[in-house]
């Protein structure tokens, strides 16, 4: 009975403690002010930032991790397991060092800076910076469950359509990825979720400029340090609106794949 | 016809066969772990042999340095639990190896139905493999590795996952659409019901050797 009681009440705290704050975000300001601060130039700028970044990093996560995570699944090669543990260090490390570490390659002093300067070209601190800061905290959510999808695809169908003639291609296409595509679809929601609440990678390595690195999460944090609360509070509601759908799908999409 | 000539390490011997077979059915019998259906594996493209080489008709396709991978072999080929498509219905398992010819789609739906109709699962064309009886799905299997005319046909324990009495119906099917063929068909069984089953040539194999 106490035990119970025990269970109950932890439970009972910890429900509170995450549904409060999230709570007082909804509450912060009436729907008519937040559709007024919704329609400011800095929020436009900031969903407009958030959208067009995010769509190109899922586009280049999908691009360049579906090939990595069916090597990973289905080849054996040498440097597997470090590419692997490589693979998930960004899900671990702090985004602040993964934007550090950006710098040092991509920056104006960075190791690749003779090759941008020669090409005339500037990474660090522009929109293209801001994508690549997603890309590397979000791909690794991408590329652990698609993996894991293209692991559970029984390599039985895989010959089966080979012996009717299809290629690798074509059998990657028509039964390895509509397969495993709860999976793939999971994953992808998950990393450009990820991707669109990125703050600290960003910061550092795109910087926090209107219409150009502004993002939603960085909008959020310079409307709180500038004293204009509601419009922090407004495009935070709608990164949490954002999230719960995303784990509501996140959830629907993992029962279709057990 | 299909020359085989190969030589692979398995776990607990070494597989080491030479055989031709030529149109019609050949029952290749044995006990399990025999070394069968790595023959047939070779055969399809599907496993490497460590060496030896493999013949279909004037083609040759395994040979030292030459592997031409199974998708370019034209084999039609049964696999033991059926391996059916599940995100694919029952028409387009069958039409699948059709798709691969490049066949149009309706031509392809045309030559699927035929034999559909042909082994009795014509109502079937739009369900899943998974709505399917064993026997049904065995069936598909078998229309799905014949509607794309392949040059040969290989069929793995092709009633072992099926039980006794669904085994007895749908030999009868089976053994009456392979007669009708003539490319060479080889039939792997651990089983001496299906070898009497079908009045056809039997090869043992055991440890590896043909017995």
């Amino acid at each position: 009975m106490l035990v119970r009681a025990g269970v109950a009440l932890a439970s009972a705290l910890l429900i509170l403690f995450l549904a409060v704050p999230l709570a007082a975000l909804y509450a912060h300001l009436s729907p008519a002010r937040f559709a007024h601060v919704l329609g400011s130039a800095a929020a436009l700028d900031a969903l407009r930032i958030s959208l067009v970044t995010t769509v190109c990093s899922l586009a280049l996560t999908l691009l360049l991790g579906t090939p990595l995570a069916y090597a990973l699944a289905r080849a054996s090669f040498p440097g597997r397991a470090a590419v692997d543990t490589l693979v998930d260090l960004p899900i671990v490390a702090p985004p602040a060092v993964a934007g550090l570490a950006l710098l040092f390659v991509f920056g104006n002093r960075g190791l690749a800076a003779p090759l941008l300067n020669a090409a005339h070209a500037r990474l660090a601190f522009t929109t293209a910076a801001v994508v690549m800061a997603q890309l590397f905290v979000g791909v690794p959510f991408y590329v652990r469950a698609a993996r894991a999808g293209f692991a559970a695809v029984d390599r039985t169908l895989e010959h089966a359509s080979a012996t009717l003639g299809m290629g690798p291609v074509r059998t990657f296409v028509r039964v390895t990825v509509p397969l495993a595509l709860p999976a793939l679809a999971g994953g992808a929601v998950l990393a450009w979720a990820r991707a669109l609440g990125e703050f600290g990678a960003t910061i550092m390595f795109a910087g926090n400029l209107q219409g150009v690195t502004q993002t939603l999460p960085l909008a959020v944090y310079l409307g709180l340090e500038s004293g204009d609360l509601d419009l922090a509070s407004a495009l935070a509601v709608v990164l949490v609106t954002v999230a719960l759908a995303v784990v509501a799908a996140a959830r629907a999409l993992e029962r279709r794949a057990a | 016809m299909i020359a085989v000539a190969a030589r692979k390490a398995l776990r607990d011997f070494v597989l080491d066969v030479e055989l031709t077979f030529g149109a019609g059915v050949t029952v290749l019998a044995g006990p399990s772990g025999a070394g069968k259906t790595t023959l047939l594996r070779i055969i399809a493209g599907l496993v490497r042999p460590d060496a030896g080489r493999v013949a279909l008709g004037e083609t040759v396709v395994e040979a030292p340095g030459l592997h031409v991978p199974p998708f370019r072999r034209d084999v039609g080929y049964v696999f033991q639990e059926y391996a059916l498509f599940p995100h694919l219905d029952i028409l387009a398992n069958v039409a699948f190896g059709l798709a691969a010819r490049g066949v149009r789609r309706a031509e392809r739906e045309r030559i699927a139905r035929a034999w559909l109709e042909r082994l009795g699962l014509a109502t079937h064309a739009r369900a899943r493999p998974a709505t399917l009886s064993g026997g049904e799905r065995q069936r598909v299997a078998l229309a799905r590795a014949l509607a794309w005319s392949p040059r040969a046909l290989l069929l793995d324990e092709p009633f072992a996952a099926l039980d006794a009495a669904t085994r007895e119906r749908v030999r009868g099917a089976v053994t009456s659409t392979l007669a009708g063929l003539d490319i060479p068909v080889v039939l792997v069984t651990h089983d001496p019901g299906d070898v009497a089953a079908f009045a056809a040539p039997v090869v043992r194999i055991e440890r590896g050797r043909v017995a």
